[in-house]
């Protein structure tokens, strides 16, 4: 928007209020994971041995791995934000390919482990899991719908990402205006964030 | 992201109904970015819905007319309840004031030319869309409409062979386009109040609206992860809610009642701070405590959130749960009394002047305290024990959220009209339909808590002959209560066409959407205003000119 066209409004572009919505939904976002944090919770209380044995069948090799991976994904995209501030466009552009990239390998690890467990007959409903205590059921029903809602998460923050690049090949990303980059930042955070509790709630605490 | 996108030319004194924007036609409507299209959007597709469910609701009053089956089966009449609850709650009471007045008035009233993100507006208003399109084929798809009340109560909803998660999947998208509307309006209120428009001369409207707001982004996503897990169980079979798997259903009642009590805050919060804003316009007076009233609302927001559990006395959660869950109860009716207390000082010793909206306001007083003390009455466990699940809870939350938010939405409709559409219904004419209404709507509900009271179990489709007299006097009501909105909707539709040309501030409102042309230009503003008085502030109105 030009100089002139901007003299006609008052309130052009208002960058805090675009954070301020973007903080918003990431609380309802929390709310949405909260529920299910609220679920667990209480099995685990009414369960304790059967999510202690649950547990234990995790691979907490490749859940480590994932943690790594996810953190290091986080502070590349900070880097990311602050290459563009100080307006370094290639720099920031390589650094959210990063971003972009350590988010798929995740999903890659995530679909492993998964499909590890649904050979070995573990999955909602399959014969080998309804055999097992209930306590048992519930751990990996609630493992299944947390890390699958929370891997759809890092899905659409790709996908999110892969319109930032978009957005700075078109140069509507740069040194005066990288909010939306922030904003979809504040939302990788958020999906780290998630991360972060389930991974002890999942595969540590036994 | 920002209100100020549009680069179109500035056209300030075109009213927004002729400018149609870069799109024309019905592209015009349903690609815009004007708030005030897009609140006229949803008031189309509510009002149409409001009679889908006035018309199930008919029906089965009808079936209730005499005991037996009367004119349908007992299945029919399962499915009839549960699409009139899921109608009326999420696609009419939740959004109604939200969506229609709040993106219409709230960008006015504060001073701003549009709503924060108008394209997340627009998709707000698609996902509604959407949601109701999902709603729609799941009552003719599958194995029949959904059977489970609008409550979709486990292990029953998992069991059941009806198409719940279709009508469930479009419960979770409607709660999408809810929270997307509350963010826009919380950053609305926060960003874009005029120089001047500082918290404590903000409308009471506007209060109303961002309380609400807050409720819907904190309380939505509860019922949207719940919605979800519904449907993986019916789809994958992962038993969180079902017992055979070691699922708990008591926690879905939590689940559920985290949001769904929630959401009745966000239903009458709206419809409050009309009543706050009308009132003063009538009584030609300040209004009493706007501070009380508005904290009372922000307060009935967060208290409200933590009483879901009285939804459950008899569900075999523990005595401890009971007793708190009923002291919180108790708490959220003083914040809701403060209101009441506060619009009635209004009223005292103002120069009253009597208009539809005002009759529609002191309707909503009227009823919204038969609602709320009955609602006491079922909040103390000794009673509910004997009330719960009787016809008794249907009539008291009709008469708060019909004779409450709904006649706080017909206030609204009386009030604005002129502004939103610069022409005038028949004044008396509306009276009219406000005195059939009234009559019939109290014959219809008060039958229904006599009822209750006597012990009717609600949800049923037959009856003991005990009953008759109070069925067949409800079933009665409800043809007055239709013939009433008959009448008022009938009226509002020839004033649309064929009503006086309205003058631009015909109540003499001192809040600032009575200060710009009827209907308001595109812009809203020519020029930004500069706020220097309250909203109810009409001696400074009057010396102004």
């Amino acid at each position: 928007m030009d100089e002139a066209k901007e003299s006609v409004f008052e309130e052009t572009k208002d960058d805090t209020g675009a954070k301020l919505g973007m903080w918003l939904f990431i609380l309802s976002e929390l709310i949405l994971f909260g529920g299910m944090f609220i679920l667990y919770a209480t099995y685990r209380y009414k369960n304790p041995a059967d999510f202690h044995h649950a547990s234990k069948e995790l691979d907490v090799i490749l859940g480590t791995l994932n943690t790594i991976i996810l953190l290091t994904s986080s502070l590349c995209i900070a880097a990311s934000i602050s290459a563009v501030r100080k307006g370094e466009r290639k720099l920031s552009m390589y650094l959210l390919m990063a971003t972009m990239a350590l988010g798929l390998v995740f999903l890659v690890n995530k679909g492993f482990e998964w499909t590890t467990k649904i050979e070995h007959g573990i999955y909602p409903n399959s014969p080998a899991l309804l055999a097992r205590p209930k306590g048992e059921i519930l751990f990996f029903g609630l493992y299944y719908i947390m890390t699958g809602l929370h891997g759809l998460h890092v899905l659409v923050g790709v996908c999110v990402f892969s319109v930032m690049l978009v957005l700075f090949v078109k140069d509507k990303l740069n040194q005066r205006r990288f909010i939306p980059l922030e904003n979809s930042g504040l939302y990788w955070h958020l999906v780290d964030i998630i991360w972060i509790f389930l991974y002890p709630l999942f595969y540590l605490i036994t | 992201m920002a209100s100020a996108e549009r680069t179109e030319g500035v056209r300030p004194r075109i009213s927004f109904y002729k400018d149609h924007g870069q799109y024309h036609g019905i592209l015009s409507w349903i690609l815009t970015k004007d708030h005030k299209r897009i609140g006229l959007l949803y008031l189309i597709f509510v009002i149409a819905f409001f009679f889908s469910g006035v018309v199930l609701g008919f029906f089965m009053r009808l079936e209730m007319v005499a005991p037996g089956g009367t004119i349908m089966g007992p299945q029919t009449y399962n499915s009839l309840f549960t699409l009139h609850g899921i109608i009326m709650i999420f696609l009419v009471v939740i959004p109604a004031i939200p969506t229609i007045f709040g993106n219409f008035f709230l960008p006015i009233q504060i001073g701003a030319r549009d709503v924060a993100f108008p394209k997340i507006n627009l998709l707000s208003w698609w996902l509604y869309v959407s949601g109701a399109i999902v709603v729609f084929f799941s009552v003719f798809t599958g194995q029949g409409p959904p059977d489970t009340g609008w409550t979709f109560y486990a292990p029953y909803s998992l069991r059941t062979t009806v198409n719940v998660p279709l009508a469930v999947f479009g419960v979770f998208i409607l709660g999408m386009s809810s929270i997307l509307t509350g963010i826009n309006l919380v950053t609305t209120t926060h960003r874009l109040r005029a120089p001047g428009m500082t918290w404590k001369r903000l409308p009471l409207f506007v209060w109303g609206i961002y309380s609400t707001s807050w409720v819907q982004i904190l309380a939505t996503p509860v019922i949207g992860i719940t919605m979800v897990l519904i449907i993986l169980d019916r789809f994958f079979g992962v038993g969180i809610f079902d017992p055979a798997k070691g699922g708990d259903p008591i926690l879905y009642q939590h689940m559920f009642w985290i949001y769904s009590h929630p959401a009745t805050y966000i239903m009458i919060l709206p419809a409050m701070g009309i009543v706050s804003d009308v009132v003063p316009v009538f009584a030609r007076k300040k209004i009493f405590g706007y501070t009380a009233i508005a904290l009372s609302g922000m307060a009935i927001a967060a208290v409200g959130s933590l009483v879901w559990g009285h939804h459950m006395f008899v569900s075999g959660q523990s005595d401890f749960a009971d007793i708190l869950f009923s002291l919180l109860t108790f708490l959220v009716a003083v914040p809701s009394a403060i209101k009441v207390f506060n619009w009635v000082a209004t009223l005292h010793k103002g120069s009253i002047v009597i208009e539809p909206p005002l009759l529609f306001c002191l309707a909503f007083i009227f009823l919204f305290s038969i609602g709320g003390l009955t609602g006491l009455l079922q909040g103390a466990l000794a009673p509910n024990l004997h009330l719960h699940d009787t016809y008794w809870i249907p009539g008291h939350f009709h008469y708060i959220i019909f004779g409450g938010m709904g006649f706080g939405l017909f206030a609204a409709f009386h009030y604005w009209f002129p502004k939103m559409f610069g022409r005038m219904y028949r004044r008396k004419i509306a009276i009219w339909a406000w005195v059939v209404m009234l009559i019939g709507f109290n014959i219809f509900y008060f039958s229904m808590l006599l009822l209750g009271w006597e012990g009717m179990p609600r949800r049923y489709f037959d009856y003991l002959p005990q009953f008759r007299t109070l069925h067949l006097t409800a079933t009665f009501g409800s043809w007055i209560l239709i013939a009433g909105l008959i009448i008022m909707f009938s009226n509002l539709f020839h004033g649309l066409f064929k009503g006086e040309k309205a003058e631009d501030n015909p109540w003499k409102g001192a809040t600032l959407e009575w200060q710009i042309p009827s209907p308001p230009p595109t812009e809203n503003f020519e020029k930004i205003p500069i706020i220097q008085h309250g909203p109810h502030d009409f001696k400074e109105l009057e010396k102004n000119g």
